[in-house]
């Protein structure tokens, strides 16, 4: 049957009240009486603690209470860790996580050593003043290499170094496809990524009501039903004394899932505490401290190539900086690690990395998750293969991709879930050979390239591919109900931080049920509504919540068309669920409506079969045997000012496969926004640390982020392989947009510069970073010459 | 990123808040368009005990013609002058440099009183006004004096103003025949403060050799700054491309000692400001065609 509403463009349900300002965020949360807070931050980024004394603090007027980890007693403890290490064999982990408040050690700029509790924020930040801490500085471990060294100070005393992990995944044997290479690349690559950047900052409100020994949180958490079910245990409370709302989120993009927070864990207990509402809004200033980041990798890579550029191994060692914690334990280098292989048939491939600690704020998933560090490596090995091999840039990975008859794939070592890494489906060419048509790669290179030259425009054209591992489980689950006025109600646990949930879940239920999209109301993030499910998170709300909702809603189908079917007397066969109504096919007149049925579904007098259930419901979960790996293909046209190393991006190009489209201007949404953040990544933020650990670039008047006048309009097109492993065939595509931007940029870059014999092995560049790296090869060729 | 507490008072008159300035002295803050106060103050890093806020002053926003030349009123925003004809025609470099401040939504808010007090050293008018020559009227309670903006800048985010001292006008001389005139900048992205700018104003006589050149960049020292030896080599010698990449050289080599920082290195900093040195001087000497 051809699809009624999934793969619509259809204009978003949330985005008038979101565009007239009347969704609720979490400072939009008002109570009578409500407190306010704010944290004493630590200017330094590794000290031992003295003492801290709040007593000033708590003379001046308006100051309601103040609490160091002292104050804290049994209720402080080291956050849970929130993703254990993978099965995979001789791994090393030490697990070491945030605290509440800091008691003996600060370990990042920006930790937390007390609350201010205050009648107005104003007044918490005045009394921050009054805090007297007295803590003895040492030295910082900022460097992810010297980390490592013997001498280097430790940041945590009860493990014997700053080794966080040791991780070795192996398939065939790297050294023997070495030894029968034609020719064998190796190179230094270091990445760096930045903060998310959420246009909303984090926040927490916590209201507990003391006569019904209730806790109601808001929370701008992606994970809403984990910190439900976290905080019960940690107050003491019943699961079903704490609702967490989690409402409109101004933006997550990873670092929203990290749990818990120190602020998560404090503001509910504050409120207890006070037997009042309280409220924390991020500044951010803050954000820059004390929302998770991603860093820096150092790869030193290799590969083993035959003489028509097909790969015959791959190996890489890599060190990762996780900060001064690490809670998410290794899905950062992880996603890094397996994400290299991309959509290429990688036979021998040897991958250790080492995860450090250093005395810089947290490392967490944000967008692409490590998966940008991987690609980088790989796309740029290709391209070095590429060019000393003569082949070209496109060539060489068209005779590296895994077939299309070659899945499911496995590519033999353990991904994020836990799960040997095997690609589902994918199709990779199409997507390629479709870029190389939209960016008209060969007509640039060809033609337009020498003619630009020729006016003293230096031009240049990039292409890379990449997957993207989405939609992994456990599960999630949805609850679709009819009601009595005949629409829909849609409640499903996963939060939203504006992916447009309220469209595209109402879509797939309204293909089921005939409705019209904006005639289902979709309630996502609270507790009280659903409390099964775990998060949005790695690309998965449309494939794990998504096909949970489709469950749902067919399972409510089917109520309707048994219910429909004893009451208009016709088989269910011949019934069709249109415009709100069941009718018998061909014959208008006999029909009944939604609202009718959903009445009559739920008797007020009488009597029911006995086994009946009531309404017109159903409640549904869905959980993938393992993840959908999503894939495409960026283009780009950039042209340098070669005396000033300003960059214009003239043309960027996305070939994408995310398998079914459930709404293509949603679709296009989310891959503009990631190739915006990409971008970002790629010439403009880039944070900035002192050797004492300080962040010298709090603010973003120094932290740049790309505006709308720098991101250039973003063509997009679509491949369509559906995923075999859920009945939608979706995959995800919350990160694509902001994988392959930095290894593609480069590429561009060097094919602007390719009078140069420029060769770009890192991320993030800026200006001055290409002038330092041309002047460099300048010199370098007047020294050969 | 909350500011401490403050006393805030609006006058309505010049007259009134001139007293208030006398009353309060160092322990108050003049609030222009508040688009450099306020962010500081919420960074605590300006603590003011006193706000007092210009904006209800009338009096003070203006663009008047003087002669051939200008007078602006403190309090005249920055999207007013981007749009002025006045300025446009009898000041035609402000008037191509106005887009380059910020963003339309800061020009709104923000003044040129504001922006010339404030004397960040990345910042385009300053540097601008000492192209053209510009002075200031500063008015206390006591009196008021007038100062050549060349005169007026002390060092980084210092002025010559005393406490009590407010900035009223910003008079712009005429523009003498066979001017010309142009202004470059390169910032990271649209809107940022420059990693360098420069603001070049050039005079032919009427044999067509250069009688007067200024070349004043801002973004590399601690406020404008004029290259002194690439006017030098300018004065007296026909204009060409030699010449012109002669006077880039020194301006960027010899008259500028630029630092870096986390944007822009020492040797980047001379490298943009040669670049823009060449182009601004070349585009001002087409001008005065
Ligand atoms: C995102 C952003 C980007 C910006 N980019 C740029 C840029 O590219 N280039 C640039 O030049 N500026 C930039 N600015 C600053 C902007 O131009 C400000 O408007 C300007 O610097 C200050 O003007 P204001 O009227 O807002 O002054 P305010 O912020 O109100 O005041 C600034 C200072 O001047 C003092 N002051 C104000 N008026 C007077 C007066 N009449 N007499 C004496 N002292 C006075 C105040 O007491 C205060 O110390 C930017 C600002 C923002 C927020």
């Amino acid at each position: 049957m051809k699809n009624r509403y999934i793969g619509k463009p259809l204009r978003r349900n949330e985005d008038a009240r979101l565009l007239t300002g009347q969704a609720l965020f979490v400072d939009d949360v008002h109570i009578p009486g409500m407190l306010h807070v704010a944290f004493l931050r630590s200017d330094h980024a590794h000290a031992r603690i003295g003492s801290i004394d709040v007593s000033a603090a708590l003379e001046r007027p308006g100051v309601v209470a103040a609490y160091t980890a002292q104050d804290l007693g049994d209720y402080w403890q080291p956050g849970p860790l929130l993703v254990p290490p993978p099965p995979i064999k001789d791994i090393v982990f030490h697990a070491c996580t945030q605290v509440p408040l800091v008691r003996d050690k600060v370990r990042h700029c920006g930790e937390a050593l007390a609350a201010i509790v205050a009648t107005s924020r104003y007044i918490a930040e005045d009394a921050l003043d009054d805090i007297v801490v007295e803590l003895e500085p040492l030295d910082a471990v900022v460097d992810v290499e010297r980390a490592l060294e013997p001498a280097s100070p430790r940041i945590h005393e009860h493990i014997e170094s700053n080794l966080a992990a040791h991780v070795v995944q192996e398939k065939g044997r790297y050294e023997t496809a070495a030894r029968q290479a034609h020719r064998i690349i190796k190179r230094r690559f270091l990445y760096d990524r930045g903060v998310a950047a959420a246009m909303e900052n984090r926040g927490v409100v916590a209201n507990w009501d003391e006569k019904s020994q209730q806790m109601t949180i808001w929370d701008t958490t992606q994970a809403p039903i984990p910190i439900r079910n976290g905080l019960a245990a940690m107050l003491g409370l019943s699961e079903s004394q704490v609702q967490v709302i989690a409402p409109f989120i101004g933006g997550g993009f990873g670092p929203k899932i990290m749990m818990f927070y120190p602020e998560e864990v404090l503001i509910p207990w504050i409120a207890r505490e006070l037997k009042c509402a309280v409220k924390w809004i991020e500044d951010r200033q803050e954000n820059f401290f004390a929302t998770t980041h991603e860093r820096g990798q150092v790869h030193e890579a290799e590969m083993a190539l035959s003489e028509d550029g097909r790969i015959l191994g791959v190996r890489d060692v890599f060190l990762h900086d996780t900060g001064a914690y690490d809670p998410y334990g290794l899905t950062v280098p992880i996603n890094s690690q397996c994400t290299l292989l991309g959509p290429y048939r990688v036979p021998n491939y040897y991958s250790e990395f080492k995860a450090v600690f250093t005395n810089k704020p947290i490392v967490t998933p944000y967008r692409g998750a490590g998966r940008q560090h991987g690609v980088f490596v790989m796309e740029r090995l290709l391209d070095i293969a590429a060019r000393e091999l003569e082949i070209d840039r496109v060539e060489i990975r068209r005779r590296n991709y895994i077939a299309p008859d070659d899945f499911p794939h496995n590519h033999e070592i353990i991904y994020q879930d836990f799960a040997p890494l095997t690609y589902d489906s994918g199709n990779y060419l199409p997507a390629l050979e479709r870029a190389v048509e939209m960016i008209d790669y060969h007509k640039f290179l060809e033609k337009e390239k020498a003619r630009l030259r020729a006016e003293g425009r230096y031009a240049g054209i990039g292409i890379v591919s990449y997957v993207e591992g989405t939609g992994i489980g456990p599960y999630e689950g949805a609850r679709v109900t009819v009601e009595a006025s005949g629409k829909v109600c849609l409640v499903t646990g996963v939060g939203t931080q504006g992916q447009g949930h309220y469209t595209s879940f109402a879509q797939v239920v309204a293909e089921q049920l005939g409705v019209e999209v904006s005639d289902i109301r979709v309630i996502t993030g609270d507790t009280r509504e659903f409390h099964w499910g775990t998060g949005t998170f790695a690309s998965r709300g449309a494939v794990v919540a998504g096909n949970a909702c489709h469950a749902a809603a067919k399972a409510v189908r089917e109520k309707i068309l048994k219910l429909a079917a004893r009451l208009l007397k016709v088989p269910e066969a011949d019934l069709v669920l249109e415009g709100g109504r069941v009718q018998v096919k061909g014959k208008p007149d006999q029909a009944i409506q939604l609202g009718d049925l959903a009445r009559q579904a739920n008797p007020l007098r009488g009597a029911v079969t006995p086994g009946t259930e009531p309404g017109l419901e159903a409640t549904a979960y869905f959980g993938p045997e393992r993840g959908a790996t999503a894939s495409g293909v960026h283009a780009m046209l950039v042209e340098v000012d070669p005396e000033t190393m300003m960059v214009e991006i003239k043309r960027y190009v996305v070939v994408h496969d995310c398998g079914t489209v459930l709404n293509p201007m949603i679709l296009e949404g989310q891959i503009q926004g990631g190739v915006a953040q990409g971008i970002g990544n790629a010439f403009y933020e880039q944070l900035h640390f002192s050797d004492n650990g300080e962040l010298l670039n709090a603010s973003f008047m120094d932290y740049l982020l790309p505006t709308a006048l720098d991101v250039p309009p973003i063509e997009t097109d679509h491949i369509e392989t559906p995923s075999p492993l859920n009945p939608l065939g979706v995959k995800g595509a919350g990160e694509a947009g902001a994988i392959p931007t930095g290894a593609l940029f480069v590429q561009a870059l060097e094919d602007a510069l390719s009078d140069l014999d420029l060769e770009i092995n890192e991320i993030p560049l800026s200006p001055q970073r290409l002038f330092e790296l041309v002047e460099a090869a300048k010199l370098e060729r007047t020294v050969v010459s | 990123m909350k500011p401490a507490a403050f006393d805030y008072h609006a006058p309505e008159s010049l007259e009134e808040a001139l007293a208030l300035l006398n009353e309060y002295g160092y322990e108050a803050k003049l609030l222009a368009g508040g688009q450099s106060l306020i962010p500081t103050m919420n960074f605590r890093l300006a603590r003011p005990a006193v706000l007092i806020d210009l904006n209800r002053i009338k009096e003070l926003s203006y663009i008047e013609k003087n002669g051939s030349g200008l007078r602006l009123g403190a309090m005249t925003r920055q999207r007013a002058l981007e749009r002025s004809e006045l300025v446009a025609n009898h000041a035609p470099l402000l008037h191509e440099t106005m887009p380059f401040i910020a963003h339309p939504q800061i020009r709104n808010r923000g003044t040129i009183g504001g922006n010339i007090a404030h004397a960040d050293p990345a910042s385009e008018l300053p540097a601008v006004m000492w192209a053209l020559d510009g002075y200031l009227k500063l008015q206390s309670a006591a009196g008021e004096r007038r100062v050549a903006v060349q005169d007026f800048f002390v060092g980084m985010f210092t002025t010559d103003l005393e406490p009590e001292e407010m900035l009223t006008e910003i008079e712009i001389p005429a523009m003498f025949p066979r001017s010309g005139w142009a202004f470059r900048e390169i910032a990271r992205r649209h809107g940022d403060y420059a990693l360098v700018g420069v603001a070049a104003t050039v005079r032919l006589d009427e044999a067509g050799r250069c009688e007067d050149a200024r070349l004043v960049f801002f973004s590399v020292g601690e406020g404008p700054v004029e290259a002194q030896l690439a006017s030098d080599a300018l004065i007296g010698e026909l204009p060409g491309d030699a010449l012109i990449e002669t006077a880039a050289a020194l301006a960027a080599e010899a008259d500028i000692d630029p630092d870096g920082d986390i944007h822009a290195s020492a040797d980047y900093r001379r490298q943009l400001a040669r670049v823009l040195a060449r182009d601004t001087l070349r585009r001002a000497f087409e001008r005065t065609k």
